[in-house]
């Protein structure tokens, strides 16, 4: 076991190291400035220089690749160029939306992809089977943020039950408070859980099936045990090692898409920050936030690969011996 | 490997297969029609004749600039069938070929292909085809080519994996033995026998690229006007919601269906070509 996870821990180390390479480098391979790029085509010579200074990028590029990755890592990032506030500071503060909403619409995923995904397989070929099936497929198709729109319109438009998006604020004092904020969530957790649900189920309702056909559930029935029983005690066990990985691929998924989602409600999250970002041509959080959503993706499939050492025991003999 | 005759005969009785099809072939049909004939040509601008109910004239209404829906939604149907077409065109074009190379060479060249393409997997795309919006401008070919960018991998782990188990079948080692080398072999053996793999593969990316393209396109990076693409025009629409809530709706079910018709064709696509696997299911 503890080779295994060094393993994984390296891989994700050096994982790590290369998407930052990569977004350092793609912003560095920029069709001309950084500067100029940040200031626009009419900005004059002056202040392209100033803003290269302020940029650092009068210094060579492994300088600041260091500078920017050690700073990173301790929290010391650079200023925005149109908040002229540390990026660190934006993110948490942004991340303060993003996250909650991500793990909303994880819990919503797990729990309706888990149940109808085992409901289905236990169905198989029935109606319910049939019914959940064709659901899912239509989940598939619908895009997340038409979804959302739809949600709008129906909550927001035509009942009037809630506000067509806006996010109050987590604490009383900017007028908001938990049960508000929460409020402001549930739909866009949601328009982001529905995809997600309809492939998780997909996956859960296969992985039971196929782990159904082997031999130890047939010895385990054959022991006397009931088809139920063996489906708690032995076949969901051994059936959620393709699910978490694909829970995994989802989370990560579901951060990246709720770029898209938060700019249908106005969420202030993380998405609304690159997105402004993008419009105020401010590359250093450009590269900041999507650095962060990288490193947040990798790490999480890094604990999902620690994760099937502990459910799958086969695992730990293979690589440690 | 049964004949041509069974394999359509099977196709015709499938019914995802059908419905699929009827969807893909609709939409394919509105791609190639509109590029002859629109109902309007769709730079029409009609303020007085804003945000119109469906009417005779306007099956589907017009939005905030009097355009006719219909025909946006007619010739938008273009963009995404474009965007598909060069974002699959660019996985298989790229991937299939580092997929195929891995598989006969084995050894470190595998090793160093697979590596890089389980990391270009892990990043997310979408983040890839912000941070080019960003320093490229937004605009289609740079969201087309992100898009692009992520099929590589997936078509590269799709063909190696079914190129390693043809390669471990007797007829190539027969091939091997009768003197065939790795390039002729994986030519004439092992490209016909993973074809349907990647067929299926391909009709599940083509639908994916168009819900990215949308997404894109929704966030203003995508395709820029006067191009009617289907994912801005609910962007606009958004805007538009109190007075005029149906402008929300078409196109996001035009994607709906477009991706509905591909995900259907592609799982009657895997079905038919490949009947131990219908079995299985």
């Amino acid at each position: 076991m503890p080779l295994f996870v060094l393993r994984r821990l390296l891989s994700f180390i050096l994982t790590l190291l290369a998407t930052s390479v990569v977004v350092f480098a793609v912003l560095e391979l920029l069709p001309g400035n950084a500067a100029q790029v940040v200031l626009g085509e009419t900005a004059t010579a002056e202040s392209i220089a100033a803003m290269e200074d302020k940029l650092g990028l009068n210094q060579p590029a492994s300088t600041r690749y260091l500078n920017w990755m050690f700073g990173m890592l301790q929290g010391q990032t650079g200023l925005s160029i149109s908040y002229d506030t540390p990026t660190a500071q934006l993110m948490a503060e942004r991340m303060q939306v993003t996250l909650p909403l991500a793990v909303m619409a994880m819990g919503l995923t797990v729990a309706l992809a888990l149940a109808l995904g085992i409901y289905a397989a236990s169905q198989q070929n029935k109606v319910g089977d049939v019914g959940v099936m064709t659901l899912s497929q239509l989940g598939l198709a619908v895009p997340n943020f038409w979804l959302a729109i739809l949600l709008i319109l129906l909550f927001a438009v035509h009942l009037e039950w809630v506000s067509a998006g806006g996010f109050p604020g987590w604490s009383e004092d900017d007028g908001g408070g938990v049960v508000e904020a929460f409020k402001a969530l549930v739909l866009p957790a949601i328009a982001l859980a529905a995809v997600q649900t309809a492939i998780l189920t997909r996956v859960t309702r296969s992985a039971v099936l196929d782990t159904l056909r082997e031999d130890f559930v047939r010895t385990a029935r054959a022991k006397g045990l009931s088809r139920r029983q063996v489906l708690w005690a032995h076949v969901l066990r051994n059936a959620m090692i393709p699910v978490l990985t694909v829970m995994g691929l989802q989370f990560g998924n579901l951060i990246t898409s709720a770029i898209v989602i938060e700019n249908v409600f106005v969420l202030p999250g993380i998405g609304r920050l690159i997105f402004q970002a993008i419009a105020n041509r401010d590359l250093i959080v450009v590269r900041d936030v999507v650095m962060l959503l990288a490193a947040l993706v990798i790490l999480i499939n890094f604990c999902i690969d620690v994760l099937y050492a502990w459910i799958d025991p086969r695992l730990k003999v293979d690589h440690a011996g | 490997m049964p004949g041509k005759h069974s394999v359509w005969r099977r196709a015709l009785r499938h019914p995802s297969f059908v419905a699929g099809g009827a969807m893909v072939l609709l939409l394919v049909l509105c791609a190639v029609l509109s590029q002859f004939w629109s109902p309007y040509p769709v730079g029409d601008i009609d303020i007085p004749n804003k945000l119109a109910s469906p009417s005779a004239a306007h099956w589907l209404g017009t939005d905030s600039l009097g355009r006719d829906i219909g025909a946006l939604l007619w010739v938008g149907s273009q963009n995404s069938l474009l965007v598909g077409f060069i974002a699959v065109g660019i996985g298989l074009g790229v991937g299939v070929p580092l997929g195929l190379l891995a598989s006969a060479r084995r050894g470190w060249v595998e090793e160093v292909i697979m590596r890089v393409s389980d990391f270009t997997f892990a990043f997310p795309a979408l983040l890839l085809a912000i941070m080019l919006t960003a320093i490229y401008g937004p605009g289609l070919v740079v969201s087309i080519v992100a898009i692009g960018i992520f099929n590589i991998p997936v078509f590269a782990r799709i063909s190696r994996g079914a190129a390693n188990a043809v390669w471990s079948r007797d007829f190539t080692a027969a091939a091997r033995s009768a003197g065939q080398g790795p390039l002729a072999i994986t030519w004439v053996h092992v490209l016909p026998n993973i074809a349907s793999v990647l067929i299926v593969q391909a009709t599940i990316q083509f639908a994916i690229a168009i819900l990215a393209e949308a997404a894109l396109s929704y966030l203003g990076l995508g395709t820029q006007p006067p191009q009617p693409s289907w994912g801005r025009m609910l962007n606009e629409a958004q805007s538009q919601m109190f007075q005029a809530p149906m402008l929300a709706v078409y196109p996001g079910a035009a994607i709906a269906l477009a991706v509905l018709g591909l995900n259907l064709l592609g799982d009657g696509l895997r079905d038919v070509l490949d009947p131990r696997w219908a079995r299985q299911r």
